[in-house]
C-alpha cells in the first residue's frame, strides 16, 4: 500500500466526459471535490458525504458510484461520466422531458444524481427485463417530489422504450 | 390562450436536469474567498474555562481564527421576539447551551486546511447540568439556561375566548389527554452555505446565502451587525436545494460569517456539512400537549382546553416562538367551538434553537386536534367521519370567525369529506375490518383527518406572544405583502422580478403564466428574475417562501404589476388611436379596439415610452417598470381581546390512510392513501399536485420515522442520514389518490390558496388515528417506529 504525506501533492490522471485531465493533488481530496472544485463540473452535487443521499453519483467505468465515498487519486486513469457528460448524448432528451413532462424534479438538487442513476439502469434494462424503479430509486434521497413525478417518469421512458422496441 | 390553470411543466427543469442549476456552493461572487470551518460544543450544557487557539497559526493555510469574545467587538446580541430578556450570538461566548454551538471559527485557503486547525485548538470546558425533559425544565430546573429567566421559560401567555369553563363543566362527556409531537427537521439535500464580504472602506457588508426570507429577519441581522439596514446587502443564489422553511435559519450563520469577514478582513464562505446540519441548524419544535374537550351526548363538540409546552432549544431565536401562535387563528380547526381556554409555554433546554419546518405550528396542533376527534368518536360511539361532519363549520357561515378571531374565507368541508370517503371506499373498508377475525399478527386500520390549511401569513401574529399591554407599548404589526415588477425594454423584452425566494416551488413559470395571460404575450417573451437582492429589488418584511404564501399573495403582486403595465400602455394606446381606454383591450400581444385589431402590440407601446419620451402624453411617464406592493386582505394586527386573523387565506384538506400494522414487528405498511384538497383555483394543478406530494411525503415522515433522538447528556443520536431516517421512494404508498375541489379564495384577485403544507398538518394525525382504529389503542405520541408500536401493542395486552 503507497503511503503518502498529508502535504504530499501526487499527480493523477482522469478521463472525465470525455476529455483527458492531468492534476496534483492532495492524496485525501475527494472525488466529489475533485470534480466540483478542480474540473469545475458543479452539476455533481454533495448532500451528505457519507453515502447516503446519492446526489453526488457519477458513472465510474460506465458504473453508477458515489464520488464522496471515493478519493480522486484511487480512481486514476478511470473514466468518468458525471452529469454535464450525459446531456450531450442525443438520447438525453427524452430523458430530460420525461423527468419535466411527470414534474419529477422541484429545487433540483438531487436531480443529476438520479438522472444518472436512471439513465444507466435504462441502460442496461431489456425488453424482457423492466427497470426496477423501487431499485434504482433506493440509494437516493428527494425530499421535494416525493418520488412520485420521478417514479411516473421512470415509467413513461419505459413504455417509450418497449415501444421502440417493439415496433 | 389562457395559461393560469394550466399544468403547465417547468421552464425551470432544463437547466436543473443538465446540471445547470448555480446553489450556493457553486459560487465563487467574489475574489480571494477563504474557507469557513467551524469548532462546536461537544457539550450540550458547559462553561467554557478557555479556548487556546495559539497553535492554529501553525498550520500551513490558515489565514486566522475567532472565538466568542471576538465577536463583541463587532455585534450586538440578535433582537428577540419575547419580552423575557435571553442573549443570542451567533457563537458561545462563555457558555455553551447546546451540542454543536460554535465555539471558534478558523478560515484557511480551502476547507480540508480549515478542518485541519481545527484539532490543535484546545477548549477547557466545564459540563453544567443538562436540561432536557420539556416540562421537568420549566417546572422543576435543574438549573437555569439563562441567569435572567430562572424557569427556563422563555414566553407564557394564557388566553381565553368565550367561557369554556362553564362549558366544559357542562358537558356530558370529558375528553382528556396528553400527546407528545417529536422534534423533526426539513432536511433539504442541499445544507446550509454563506459567502460574506465586508468592505472596509465603505464599512458595508455583502452576503450570500442560501436564505429565503422571512426578510423581516434582514432588521434582525443588522441590528446583530450593528449597522444601518442599507449596509447589509443580502443576495440569494439563482437556485436554493431545497429548504421546507429550515433555510431561514441560516440567518445566524450569515452573521456570524459576516462578523467574520470584517474581523479577518478577507471574503469567507461556508458550506454546512450534514452532521453540521444536523446538530446545530435548526429544527421544528417539540410539543407537549394536554387537551381537554368537551361533547353533549349527541357529539356537539363545545369547548377546547389546551395546554402546550413547546421545546424552542437553547435560545428563543426569532422569529420563534411563532411555532405557538402561527396557528392561533384556526386552533379549532374545521369545528365551530366558541369556548376555548388556551395555555402556551415557550420552554428552553440544551437543544438546538428552533424555528420554521414545513407545517410550522400546524402538525404540532393538528396531531393532537385530528387524535381528539377520533378518541372522542369512540367513547361517544360514533363514526370519526360523522362526528367531523357534524361539528364543521357549515357552507353558508364563511366567512366564518373562529373564536381566536381567525377569518375563515371561504370553504366547504362537508363536500371535500363526502369526496375524500368516496374515493377512498371507507365505508366498505369499515365494513370490511368489523367483520374480520383477529387471525395472525396483521391488523387493518383506517384513519382521517380533516385540516383547515392557513397560507400568507399576517406579520401581526407573532406579537401576540406578548400580553395586550406590552403591545399597547409598540407600534402594532400586521399585513401579508409581497412585491413585484414587471418592466419592458426597448424591443419589447419583458423582465419581471420578483421577491418570493423560490428553493425549488416553480415560481418562474407560474410567473411567466400570469404575465402572459395579463398581456397576451408568449411566455418565451418573458424572463422572470427570481434570486433576491436585499439593494435592488423590490421587497418587504414579508417578502421570502414561508407560509405558502406565493399563490396568495407573490401571484398576486405579479398579477397587479402586470395589471398596472396593462394599463399604462392601454392608455397610451387610446390617446394613440384617438379612442376610450375603456374599449380597448389586448389580444395576442396587439390592441383591440371594438372594431377589431389594431398596429399597435405590447413592443411597439413599451417602445415608444422608451425610443420618444418627448411625444408621450400628459401623465404617462418614460419607460415601463412597474412594482406592485401587493397586500391580502384582512390581515389587521391582534386586538385587544387577543383576536388574530394569523393567516390571510384558509384552505382545507380531508386525508383517509388505510393500514395494516403487524403486532409482532410492530411494521406499519399504508395501503392506501387519498387527500383531498380545496386550495381555491389552482394557477398549474401540476405544479400543486408535486407541492402535495412533496408534503405528504413529508408527513408520512414525520408519522413514521423521523425524530431528531437525544440521549440523557443532550448528544444527538441521530446525526447521520443513516439514523435519521427519512422516507426513500419505496416507503410512498403507490396508491396515492390526490384530488381537489376549488372554491376560491374570494378576497385575493387571483382565488388561489397555498398548499404546500396541509399534509405535514395532516397525515400524523391520519396514520396515528388507523393505526389507533387498527390496534384498538389510543396514539398520543409521534413518530410510530416499529418499537412504538409493539409498546402499544403490549401495553393493550397488559391491560386487557
Ligand atoms: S453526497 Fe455522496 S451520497 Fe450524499
Ligand atoms: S428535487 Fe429537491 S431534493 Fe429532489
Amino acid at each position: 500500500m503507497t503511503r503518502y504525506d498529508k502535504d504530499q501533492r501526487v499527480p493523477v490522471t482522469l478521463t472525465v466526459n470525455g476529455r483527458e485531465y492531468r492534476r496534483w493533488i492532495e492524496p485525501r481530496l475527494l472525488l466529489s471535490d475533485f470534480i466540483r472544485d478542480e474540473l469545475g463540473l458543479t452539476g455533481t452535487h454533495v448532500g451528505c458525504e457519507h453515502g447516503v443521499c446519492g446526489a453526488c453519483t457519477i458513472l465510474l467505468n460506465g458504473t453508477p458510484v458515489r464520488s464522496c465515498l471515493k478519493l480522486a487519486i484511487d480512481v486514476g486513469n478511470g473514466h468518468i461520466t458525471t452529469i454535464e457528460g450525459l446531456v450531450k448524448d442525443d438520447e438525453f432528451d427524452a430523458l430530460r422531458q420525461a423527468f419535466s413532462e411527470n414534474h419529477a424534479l422541484q429545487c433540483g438538487f438531487c436531480t443529476p444524481g438520479i438522472v444518472v442513476s436512471v439513465w444507466d439502469a435504462l441502460k442496461h434494462a431489456s425488453d424482457s427485463d423492466l427497470v426496477d424503479w423501487e431499485d434504482v430509486l433506493s440509494g437516493h434521497l428527494c425530499r421535494c417530489t416525493g418520488y412520485v413525478g420521478i417514479r411516473q417518469a421512470i415509467k413513461a421512458l419505459q413504455a417509450k422504450e418497449g415501444g421502440e422496441a417493439k415496433a | 390562450m389562457a395559461w393560469i390553470g394550466q399544468s403547465i411543466p417547468r421552464f425551470e427543469d432544463g437547466r436543473l436536469i443538465n446540471g445547470h442549476g448555480q446553489y450556493i456552493a457553486d459560487l465563487t461572487p467574489v475574489p480571494g474567498i477563504q474557507h469557513v470551518a467551524i469548532l462546536r460544543s461537544p457539550h450540550a450544557h458547559a462553561r467554557i474555562r478557555r479556548i487556546d487557539t495559539s497553535r492554529v497559526g501553525t498550520v500551513a493555510g490558515v489565514t486566522g481564527v475567532i472565538t466568542g469574545r471576538d465577536l463583541l467587538a463587532v455585534l450586538a446580541p440578535f433582537p428577540v421576539g419575547v419580552p423575557r430578556p435571553v442573549t443570542y450570538y451567533p457563537m458561545a461566548i462563555d457558555r455553551v447551551r447546546y451540542v454543536g454551538e460554535p465555539v471558534a471559527v478558523v478560515v484557511a485557503n480551502s476547507r480540508y486546511v480549515a478542518e485541519d486547525a481545527l484539532d490543535v485548538i484546545e477548549v477547557d470546558y466545564e459540563a453544567l447540568p443538562v436540561v432536557s425533559d420539556i416540562e421537568a425544565a420549566c417546572q422543576r430546573p435543574p438549573v437555569a439556561l439563562h441567569e435572567n429567566v430562572p424557569d427556563n421559560v422563555a414566553n407564557h401567555r394564557e388566553f381565553t375566548y368565550g367561557d369554556p369553563k362553564s362549558a366544559l363543566h357542562h358537558a356530558d362527556v370529558l375528553i382528556r389527554e396528553r400527546f407528545v409531537y417529536p422534534r423533526n427537521t426539513a432536511v433539504p439535500i442541499e445544507t446550509y452555505g454563506v459567502i460574506a464580504h465586508y468592505e472596509q472602506s465603505t464599512d458595508d457588508y455583502t452576503v450570500w446565502a442560501n436564505f429565503h426570507g422571512p426578510f423581516t429577519l434582514h432588521s434582525v441581522m443588522a441590528h446583530a451587525l450593528k449597522v444601518s439596514t442599507q449596509k447589509l446587502r443580502i443576495k440569494t443564489p439563482q437556485d436554493i436545494g431545497g429548504s421546507y422553511g429550515v433555510k431561514s435559519a441560516v440567518y445566524p450563520y450569515m452573521v456570524l460569517l459576516a462578523a467574520t469577514s470584517r474581523l479577518l478582513g478577507c471574503s469567507v464562505k461556508w458550506i454546512e456539512d450534514r452532521l453540521e446540519h444536523m446538530k446545530a441548524s435548526s429544527s421544528a419544535s417539540a410539543r407537549i400537549s394536554y387537551v381537554t374537550a368537551g361533547f353533549s351526548r349527541d357529539g356537539r363538540f363545545q369547548a377546547l382546553d389546551i395546554k402546550q409546552y413547546d421545546d424552542v432549544g437553547a435560545y428563543i431565536r426569532a422569529p420563534e416562538p411563532a411555532t405557538l401562535y402561527r396557528v392561533h387563528g384556526n386552533l379549532t380547526g374545521a369545528y365551530d367551538v366558541r369556548h376555548v381556554h388556551l395555555e402556551n409555554y415557550a420552554v428552553m433546554t440544551n437543544r438546538v434553537p428552533t424555528g420554521l419546518v414545513r407545517g410550522y405550528g400546524g402538525p404540532q396542533l393538528y396531531f393532537p386536534l385530528e387524535r381528539m376527534m377520533d378518541i372522542a368518536a369512540r367513547q361517544l360511539n360514533m363514526d370519526p367521519a360523522e362526528l367531523r361532519r357534524a361539528n364543521f363549520i357549515k357552507r353558508d357561515q364563511f366567512p366564518y370567525r373562529t373564536a381566536s378571531g381567525g377569518i375563515y374565507d371561504s370553504g366547504d368541508y362537508t363536500a371535500v369529506l363526502d369526496t375524500a370517503l368516496q374515493a377512498s371506499g371507507y365505508e366498505a373498508f369499515r365494513e370490511t375490518t368489523r367483520n374480520l377475525q383477529d387471525s395472525g399478527p396483521m391488523r387493518l386500520g383506517i384513519g382521517l383527518a380533516a385540516v383547515v390549511e392557513p397560507s400568507g401569513s399576517n406579520m401581526g401574529y407573532v406579537t401576540i406572544a406578548y400580553t395586550p399591554e406590552e403591545r399597547a407599548r409598540q407600534l402594532p404589526k400586521s399585513g401579508a405583502v409581497s412585491a413585484a415588477t414587471v418592466a419592458i425594454d426597448a424591443l419589447g423584452g419583458i423582465t419581471v422580478q420578483i421577491d418570493s425566494a423560490p428553493e425549488g416551488q416553480g415560481h418562474v413559470t407560474v410567473v411567466r403564466q400570469i404575465v402572459a395571460d395579463v398581456l397576451t404575450v408568449p411566455m418565451e417573451s418573458i424572463r422572470v428574475i427570481a434570486e433576491m437582492d436585499t439593494a435592488i429589488t423590490p421587497w418587504t418584511i414579508s417578502s421570502g417562501s414561508y407560509s405558502s404564501r406565493f399563490a396568495a399573495a407573490g401571484a398576486n403582486a405579479v398579477f397587479s404589476a402586470a395589471q398596472k403595465v396593462k394599463t399604462k400602455l392601454l392608455a397610451l394606446a387610446a390617446q394613440q388611436l384617438g379612442l376610450d381606454n375603456k374599449t380597448l383591450r389586448f389580444e395576442e400581444g396587439r390592441v383591440w379596439g371594438v372594431q377589431g385589431a389594431t398596429d399597435l402590440t405590447v413592443k411597439r407601446l413599451a417602445g415608444l415610452t422608451h425610443w420618444n419620451p418627448a411625444g408621450l402624453p400628459a401623465g404617462i411617464s418614460p419607460g415601463v417598470y412597474e412594482t406592485s406592493y401587493f397586500s391580502l386582505p384582512n390581515v389587521d394586527p391582534p386586538t385587544a381581546e387577543d383576536l388574530i386573523n394569523s393567516s390571510a387565506t384558509y384552505g382545507f384538506l380531508v386525508d383517509v390512510a388505510k393500514v395494516a400494522v403487524n403486532t409482532e414487528t410492530g411494521k406499519i405498511t399504508v395501503l392506501d392513501y387519498v387527500t383531498v384538497h380545496d386550495a381555491g383555483r389552482l394557477l398549474n394543478p401540476l405544479l400543486a399536485d408535486g407541492q402535495i406530494y412533496g408534503g405528504l411525503a413529508f408527513g408520512l415522515g414525520s408519522a413514521l420515522y423521523e425524530e431528531l433522538r437525544y440521549d440523557e447528556e443532550g448528544q444527538l443520536l441521530t446525526g447521520s442520514l443513516m439514523d435519521y431516517l427519512v422516507p426513500t421512494a419505496s416507503e410512498i404508498p403507490e396508491s396515492l389518490t390526490v384530488l381537489h375541489h376549488h372554491t376560491r379564495a374570494p378576497g385575493i384577485p387571483l382565488g388561489a390558496k397555498g398548499l404546500g403544507e396541509g399534509n405535514v398538518m395532516s397525515a400524523g394525525a391520519a396514520i396515528a388515528n388507523a393505526v389507533s382504529d387498527a390496534l384498538g389503542v389510543e396514539i398520543c405520541s409521534l413518530p410510530l417506529s416499529p418499537r412504538a408500536v409493539t409498546e402499544s401493542v403490549m401495553k393493550k395486552g397488559g391491560r386487557g
